[in-house]
């Protein structure tokens, strides 16, 4: 009976976890930020969040493009509408590849650096001491870092999405010779800005949300040991993973599914 | 110092976000400034609509001319009907032109292509197409063929 036992402690833990991120989101999200104090850590946070995965983002954007490019038009030459790739690239980039590959790349990147930043402010007792000063926490340290992961997700996406493109057309037009005026103008008939553009940058925004709300959830109730922040960072990854991909089922059902 | 470079590189970066976003919606989108006055509405009913979808272009000689809004059941006779928007520039396409559906190449997209008939009067706002051609249905011409009818 003792692994039945077992089986309900963890599953009561899980759901305590999952009640404690609630009130931790709560907690940053309904604390009144003050614009002076809280705008130059924002920036500071956006800057090591989203501009030091720029490198990533760009290199894998371009080539995951090179290859949408190549496999599309051994595909498709094969039908003779080697024409059609630009749709094809355009439409996979922005539609599932740019915002998905972009959260991941962004958890791997920056959601593992915040949650292993917190978790070593709580294992030092940093975040302890702000307490004891009577600084919150929550709106100093995660606060921040939280609506920085939130608002650089949607622009690397998109950045993400065109320099895609980009690689694709290198590929395509300059090197397998597809005519450059059908490559842009079945993009453009194909792809809409609203059920297309629009709806993949829904998706990152809420990739977005998730990633760092699990990034600075993980960090701020790690065990504070060494141990524990190294499984707390693994978490991080894991579960970011686990969330983008699932979501991405489901919003991906809501938005093209025609039912 | 160090506080104001982070700013900026910070400020470029989100520009360059915006920057893409406006490349993915006039480059990739092919999104441009259109109003709805500038087209006018016509119709056309077809036995078999085929692949046809909205958004599709509707062209005359090859030129696109307008595109279309809608494809919707007709009740009463069974047929397909299609809600065209055609450019209020081409406003003068003869009353007796038939509305026909082509693909563009073997397996590009379908498109209505409108065959000028002679007519000296013109078709206009709500007006509907008095002679239509469905797609080409591959499988009922090797049917036929095969039937000898």
């Amino acid at each position: 009976m003792q692994w039945l036992a077992d089986l309900g402690r963890q599953g009561r833990e899980l759901i305590e976890s999952l009640g404690r991120s609630g009130q931790f989101l709560a907690g940053f999200l309904l604390g009144v930020p003050n614009a002076r104090v809280g705008f130059p850590l924002l920036v500071k946070q956006l800057y090591f969040v989203g501009v030091l995965s720029l490198a990533i983002i760009v290199v894998s954007g371009l080539f995951i493009g090179m290859v949408l490019g190549l496999q599309g038009y051994t595909i498709l030459s094969d039908y003779g509408s080697e024409s059609a790739i630009g749709q094809m690239i355009a439409l996979t980039l922005v539609r599932e590849l740019g915002p998905v590959v972009t959260a991941l790349l962004f958890a791997g990147r920056a959601g593992s650096a915040l949650t292993a930043e917190i978790g070593l402010m709580k294992a030092t007792e940093q975040l302890s001491s702000l307490e004891m000063m009577g600084v919150d926490p929550l709106r100093r340290v995660v606060a921040p870092r939280f609506w920085a992961g939130f608002l650089a997700m949607p622009v690397l996406a998109a950045i993400f999405s065109v320099v895609g493109i980009w690689g694709g057309m290198l590929v395509g037009v300059e090197w397998l010779g597809v005519f450059e005026g059908s490559f842009w103008g079945n993009m453009q008939s194909s792809v809409s800005f609203t059920s297309d553009v629009l709806n993949g940058v829904i998706k990152s925004v809420v990739f977005g949300f998730v990633c760092a709300w699990i990034a600075v959830y993980q960090g701020y109730d790690c065990v504070p040991t060494s141990a524990g922040i190294s499984s707390a960072t693994t978490k991080t990854v894991v579960f970011s993973s686990l969330a983008v991909l699932g979501l991405d089922f489901v919003l991906t059902a809501v938005m093209f599914g025609d039912f | 110092m160090a506080q104001r470079k982070s700013d900026l590189v910070v400020g470029l970066f989100m520009l360059a976000g915006i920057a893409a976003l406006l490349f993915l919606a006039l480059q990739v989108s092919g999104l441009t400034p259109k109003s709805s006055e500038d087209s006018y509405t016509l119709y056309a009913n077809f036995n078999d609509a085929g692949g046809l979808a909205p958004r599709a272009r509707v062209s005359m000689a090859g030129v696109t001319i307008g595109s279309i809004r809608e494809i919707s059941l007709n009740r009463e006779t069974f047929q397909a009907r299609v809600v065209i928007d055609v450019s209020t520039s081409v406003d003068n396409i003869p009353a007796d032109s038939a509305a026909v559906i082509r693909t563009s190449g073997l397996l590009g997209e379908q498109y209505i292509d409108v065959s000028v008939g002679g007519d000296m009067e013109s078709l206009s706002d709500g007006d509907t197409f008095y002679s239509t051609q469905s797609a080409m249905n591959l499988e009922r011409l090797i049917s036929n063929f095969a039937s000898g009818q």
